[in-house]
């Protein structure tokens, strides 16, 4: 059993046989071989290589009539690619020393080579990558023969585990067998993300080598709601999944019926839901599902969905999309918060030794005003097409705030300039997820309209647990005694402050959670849109009058703990079926 | 061009050489580099500050990824090696592959 942690793009729970593809749709056995079998497939690979020469030199010699240079000369270097001794060598060895199949050590060596010319600079060589997968779809295809397998025939229910899914794949999915997609690359803005949600399948992508820890036919589970993906589960595991996977379903359709009715506590307080959302096409789903606005709309995908900075109208138009969805209903766009964890350390930052504690989020628009003005011009033209909000991340100081919005009135200077619209009041707000943001939330108070508590860093930069790292994750807990404090100061002071509060990191949308945050105070929470039903199921089963009773005995514990079971008892009371 | 080493048929000769076609050292050059590198006996090696490859091998050449400019140093041993070395400095510097040269810079 191999369990990994990706990121969870498209909810729901899916177990099943999965078929490993490369990127050109060829299902690659990775099975590791028994010594005696390595000649065997050594004559394998030899063969395959003779029978693609003689495949190439058929298809040349059809081309002998023409005069296509360009065709011929692509053929020419392929034919001497497959006669290449040192190439057959890789492929060889490979099979010698690692003990795996011809079709492997084809695919892995061709890979290699491939990736190598991705990485050169020269676009003109780089581009090259594409006729290396040419020579290692012929070899394959000569080793496969017909036992490949493409995911537009398929005949029975799987999983699909992929490096990397193209466009056209998908646009060749069978929906009736493919019932969830594992992907080693990509992030919340990924193909495979957007086409697993349009289908309502689930799916975890990020996981980095998850196709190496799988061979074609293993039983893998994808857990779109928590981003985990078991190999090889075990029968407990598999079990276990099976009644998650029902009461997921069951409870799905349980709470179609509630996404009408309002947020209401049974003692009649208003709880008002909004939506996390990533891209602009994940707006109709937060509507869908009784969301009331947009409480942090993140924008990095635009940073991250392309190799060029997003243009002043990238911005523009992802925002007007969004907005045109809520039209009044607020919509809370927060700064560009990269950095850290968001997957470009390689990318546009220079490597830090402490990402989390470096150059990321606001201080990096801070010092990199072009790309923030860039960013603040496109939230103030869309200001006029609803109700927009702008919300700073990861401030720690009430300098950095000043700071911020001193840009931001620069930018509206610009925009007077140009006599463009927008709206001059527009709310300000930060997220509080520092510790000393949260410990001089007083201060910051007094200069924003809302703040927004994001539990997630707030309970990391806390506790000095990274979440991500499995020696110590067990120490990261919202519910800590020393998070909870931090929470209770910043909701007082908010309220003592009068301004709008909301809580937008993972506790918002655990149902464990819901009592504790109501009784806290907190009557605005944002969450991943397909949590909304599920939380407003809880919302509408309880009283203000017994959230305040477990806000006020949790508040007394001195440990985790004690804090996490009495929680999870309480919430167990109260709506048993959801747990 | 001195022989740096020279027994009965053991003859080593090592150039620089640079390559001044636009496009560099891309799919068609490899492939008439490994070509006429193939036609001669003596081994043939080529490096730059990173690698030295079988000068006979598509797959090695193209994998230098050598673009417009770069030098490259090609080193023959055998027999034949001082012809070898001719021919390719004739192939890249002089013929450029046949290709364009890069425009000129103002």
């Amino acid at each position: 059993m191999e369990i990994k942690k990706g990121i969870a793009v498209s909810p729901g729970i899916s177990i099943g046989k999965c078929l490993v593809i490369d990127a050109e749709d060829y299902r690659i056995p990775r099975r590791s071989i028994k010594a005696s079998q390595r000649m065997m497939e050594v004559q394998r690979a030899r063969n395959a290589f003779l029978a693609a020469i003689e495949e190439l030199m058929a298809l040349e010699s059809q081309q002998d009539q023409v005069e296509q240079s360009k065709i011929k000369d692509i053929f020419a270097v392929h034919l001497r690619f497959l006669r290449d001794r040192s190439l057959r060598k890789r492929v060889t060895d490979m099979i010698h020393t690692e003990s795996v199949t011809a079709e492997f050590a084809v695919s892995a060596a061709l890979r290699e080579i491939a990736l190598h010319f991705t990485r050169v600079k020269d676009a003109y060589i780089s581009e090259r990558a594409a006729d290396i997968y040419d020579i290692e779809r012929r070899l394959l295809r000569q080793l496969l023969g017909s036992k490949r397998e493409d995911i537009e025939h398929l005949t029975e229910e799987v999983v699909v585990v992929a490096r990397q899914i193209s466009p056209t794949q998908t646009a060749g999915f069978n929906r009736d067998f493919v019932k969830g997609i594992a992907s080693d690359a990509g992030g919340r803005t990924g193909h495979a993300a957007i086409v697993a949600r349009s289908l309502g399948i689930p799916a975890v992508v990020g996981l980095e080598d998850f196709t190496e820890a799988v061979n074609g036919g293993d039983t893998v589970i994808i857990d779109g709601n928590r981003g985990i993906v078991i190999a090889k589960p075990d029968e407990a595991t598999i079990a276990e999944y099976e009644n998650y996977s029902n009461e997921f379903l069951q409870m799905e359709q349980r709470l179609d019926a509630i996404r009408e009715k309002p947020a209401v506590t049974r003692d009649g307080v208003h709880i008002v839901m909004l939506g996390n959302i990533e891209f602009p096409d994940e707006a109709e789903l937060v509507l869908e599902k009784g969301g009331e606005g947009i409480g942090l709309y993140r924008t990095e995908f635009l940073y991250l969905g392309s190799e060029q900075e997003p243009t002043e109208q990238d911005h523009y138009e992802a925002y007007a999309e969004t907005i045109k969805v809520f039209k009044e209903r607020p919509v809370i766009i927060r700064t560009m918060d990269l950095g850290a964890d968001k997957y470009t350390q390689d990318k546009r930052f220079v490597r830090e030794p402490n990402p989390f504690l470096g150059l990321r989020s606001i201080r990096f628009c801070l010092r990199n005003l072009t790309l923030f003005k860039t960013q603040l011009r496109a939230i103030l033209r869309a200001s006029v097409l609803g109700s927009v909000k702008v919300m700073f991340p990861l401030i720690s100081n009430v300098q950095e705030l000043m700071q911020a919005k001193l840009i931001l009135r620069d930018v509206m200077e610009d925009l007077d300039d140009v006599s463009i619209a927008y709206n001059r009041d527009i709310d300000v707000g930060i997220m509080i997820e520092t510790p000393s943001a949260a410990l001089t939330a007083a201060t910051l108070a007094r200069d924003v309209n809302f703040f927004s508590i994001g539990t997630n860093d707030l309970t990391q930069y806390t506790l000095a647990v990274d979440r991500g790292n499995e020696m110590v994750s067990t120490l990261y807990s919202p519910v800590d005694p020393a998070v909870l404090r931090l929470i209770r100061t910043v909701i007082q002071d908010a309220h003592k402050e009068q301004i709008d509060l909301s809580v937008c990191g993972e506790v918002a949308s655990e149902p464990e959670y819901v009592m504790l945050m109501l009784g806290m105070g907190v009557r605005k929470l944002s969450l991943a849109p397909p949590m909304i039903p599920e939380i407003k199921q809880i919302i509408r089963s309880v009283t203000m009058e017994d959230c305040n009773a477990v806000a006020r005995r949790a508040l007394g514990m001195n440990s985790e703990r004690q804090i996490a079971t009495y929680l999870r008892n309480a919430a167990r009371e109260v709506l048993p079926e959801a747990f | 061009m001195q022989p740096e080493d020279q027994t009965l048929d053991q003859v080593v000769f090592e150039i620089e050489i640079q390559i001044s076609n636009a496009d560099g050292l891309h799919m068609r050059p490899a492939m008439q580099f490994v070509d006429l590198a193939s036609k001669f006996d003596c081994e043939i090696t080529v490096s730059n500050d990173q690698a030295s490859v079988d000068g006979k091998s598509i797959m090695e050449m193209s994998m230098l990824a050598a673009t417009c400019g770069t030098k490259l140093k090609v080193r023959a041993e055998g027999a034949d090696a001082a012809e070898a070395v001719e021919a390719i400095r004739e192939l890249v510097e002089v013929k450029k592959f046949d290709e364009p040269a890069p425009p000129e810079k103002k």
